[in-house]
């Protein structure tokens, strides 16, 4: 009954975690700390400063940043659209595990995502498979290749599954008899939809949103592969500090613009998902 | 009616299942193509599938790839299981704690957290290459194990443990005895997601690696402008098909187990 009774030393099993949270102090928390600390000093005498985190203010970086946020919520926009109806139909098919809907939506990932990325690149070009098969129908050729929306393709196809699978979980769970017990009480199926399944679906579309919207904004690889390096989004912009010019403090002031749309995803879900198990990809 | 709402809904499974694999499709048709260039079709061939494994640089990169996956998935699977045991037994707030950190590589960009890697390794003047390559999987992996073992726990039956603790099992036996089994799916799930999620990374590996070790990812990255070594279709062809057979077999056996069961 003593305050004694919580410590460690008599709960020896919380112990166990002892290596994880050295491990990940270690490596998540005292590396994300050096990115604060070279994004607000200076790269030529480590003096505190606003400067890199002010470079986000320039016109071309200012247009990537814009860009990306455009694209990659256009990207979660579709994604939603797609996979809400589709999670639905999934539901409704009553599949005895979860096993199958994971292995149809899991196993592209076993061809690399940059791969299947350039394989794009074939079909979407303008002697293209697509076109071919526009053009075998009788109907007018698509150029999308190296625009925007070549990109926005490129985010919709990579990171589908990742709000196929959290809506998926979140509906699979709801109990029928709740939606059994508003249709016997004279609801329609519009009204059990927009009173029942879809607040109780809403931490699996937060989770599905962040999952999505997240890598999008900071995707540089998509871009590069689908955009033909004329469109720049603030993921190619951080990548050239580090990679090209070799700028740890700009790079790093970039990245702290945005962690700010991270820890926004992060409050939300921390939000709707009190269970903490929808982030949980199966 | 219901036939025709039947048939939409297996339309649109359809429709979004042919979006999926029609890159994969292609893939696969361009590993056949003898000529090099992927824009062209230049005949059916089976020649990059015999010269894949006479190409040095891809076969070590494929060997890194493979065991990077499969070392950071059981390092990650044992540290990530013993974590969730812990996690399991912290009080609220300290738990709470914990599943925050958690979900930062989760939620976090890559590129921030590949970033984040890089400088630590730079600072500590660590040489970039396979070990930092290693440490950073590990890293992002263990989460993906915690997230898939800590509600197996959670839905396990405490009494049964203490039960067997009861009767004189040591605490080890009993976890081994009684819990192990009842959370082994949540770790066996856990393990095939960061061996995955490791396979299938390129962001972090791109930021950890220094300029000596390539692993697939990276590898193509770097062909992108100059064109794919078409060796590299045969190869990713090859995997595919491998774990879709594995996954097929998984499957027949599984529903088989639950025909008998029936019975």
């Amino acid at each position: 009954m003593s305050k004694n009774a919580k410590s460690p030393a008599k709960n020896p099993s919380a112990l166990l975690a002892t290596p994880y949270t050295i491990w990940m102090i270690g490596f998540i928390v005292i590396p994300l700390l050096m990115v604060v600390y070279y994004g607000m000093t200076a790269k030529s005498d480590g003096a505190f400063t606003f400067e890199n985190i002010k470079l986000i203010a320039q016109p071309e970086n200012l247009r990537a940043l814009w860009l990306s946020i455009l694209l990659s919520l256009i990207s979660t926009i579709i994604c939603l659209v797609i996979a809400y109806p589709l999670a639905m139909i999934l539901r409704n098919m009553k599949f005895k595990s979860n096993s199958f809907i994971v292995m149809i939506f899991i196993l592209p990932m076993w061809m690399n995502s940059l791969l299947r990325t350039i394989a794009w690149q074939n079909i979407l070009e303008r002697k293209g498979v697509l076109n071919a098969f526009l053009t075998f129908l009788n109907l007018p050729t698509l150029n999308i290749i190296n625009t925007p929306a070549a990109i926005v393709l490129g985010m919709v196809y990579d990171f589908l599954p990742f709000m196929i699978l959290p809506l998926y979980n979140t509906l699979a769970k709801i109990d029928e008899n709740v939606i059994n017990a508003a249709r016997d009480l004279g609801a329609n199926s519009r009204q059990t939809f927009m009173k029942i399944i879809f607040p109780l679906s809403l931490p699996g579309v937060i989770s599905g949103i962040t999952m999505v919207f997240v890598p999008s904004l900071t995707t540089f690889a998509i871009s590069n592969i689908l955009g033909g390096s004329k469109v720049l989004l603030i993921g190619n912009v951080i990548e050239q500090q580090f990679q090209k010019l070799n700028n740890w403090n700009s790079g790093s002031g970039l990245s702290l613009v945005l962690m700010v749309f991270v820890l926004i995803s992060m409050a939300l879900v921390a939000k709707y998902d009190k269970g903490g198990d929808s982030t949980s990809v199966w | 009616m219901v036939k025709l709402k039947n048939f939409f809904r297996k339309f649109y499974l359809g429709l979004v299942i042919v979006f999926m694999y029609a890159p994969i499709l292609v893939l696969v048709v361009l590993s056949f193509n003898s000529s090099k260039s992927r824009a062209k079709w230049g005949g059916f061939t089976t020649k990059w599938y015999s010269s894949l494994f006479t190409n040095d640089t891809i076969m070590t990169a494929l060997k890194n790839t493979l065991i990077i996956a499969l070392l950071s998935a059981l390092i990650a699977t044992v540290i990530g299981t013993l974590a969730s045991v812990g996690i399991n037994h912290m009080k609220k707030i300290p738990r709470a704690i914990m599943i925050g950190i958690t979900n930062i590589p989760m939620l976090n960009a890559d590129i921030v957290t590949g970033i984040s890697m890089m400088l630590l390794f730079l600072a500590l003047h660590y040489e970039l290459g396979f070990s930092s390559v290693l440490i950073s999987h590990i890293t992002f992996n263990i989460p993906y194990v915690v997230l898939s073992v800590l509600p197996k726990l959670q839905q396990t039956n405490r009494s049964t443990y203490e039960a067997a603790l009861d009767l004189g099992a040591s605490p080890i036996y009993a976890f081994f005895k009684v819990i192990f089994p009842d959370i082994f799916p949540g770790i066996l799930s856990g393990f095939l997601l960061a061996f995955t999620m490791s396979l299938d990374d390129f962001i972090i590996t791109h930021f950890t690696r220094g300029a000596t070790v390539n692993t697939l990812s990276t590898m193509i990255y770097s062909e992108t402008r100059k064109g794919v070594k078409p060796e590299m279709y045969a190869l990713s062809t090859l995997l595919f098909l491998s774990v879709l057979i594995l996954l097929v077999i998984i499957n027949r056996k599984n529903a088989y187990q639950a025909k008998k069961k029936e019975r």
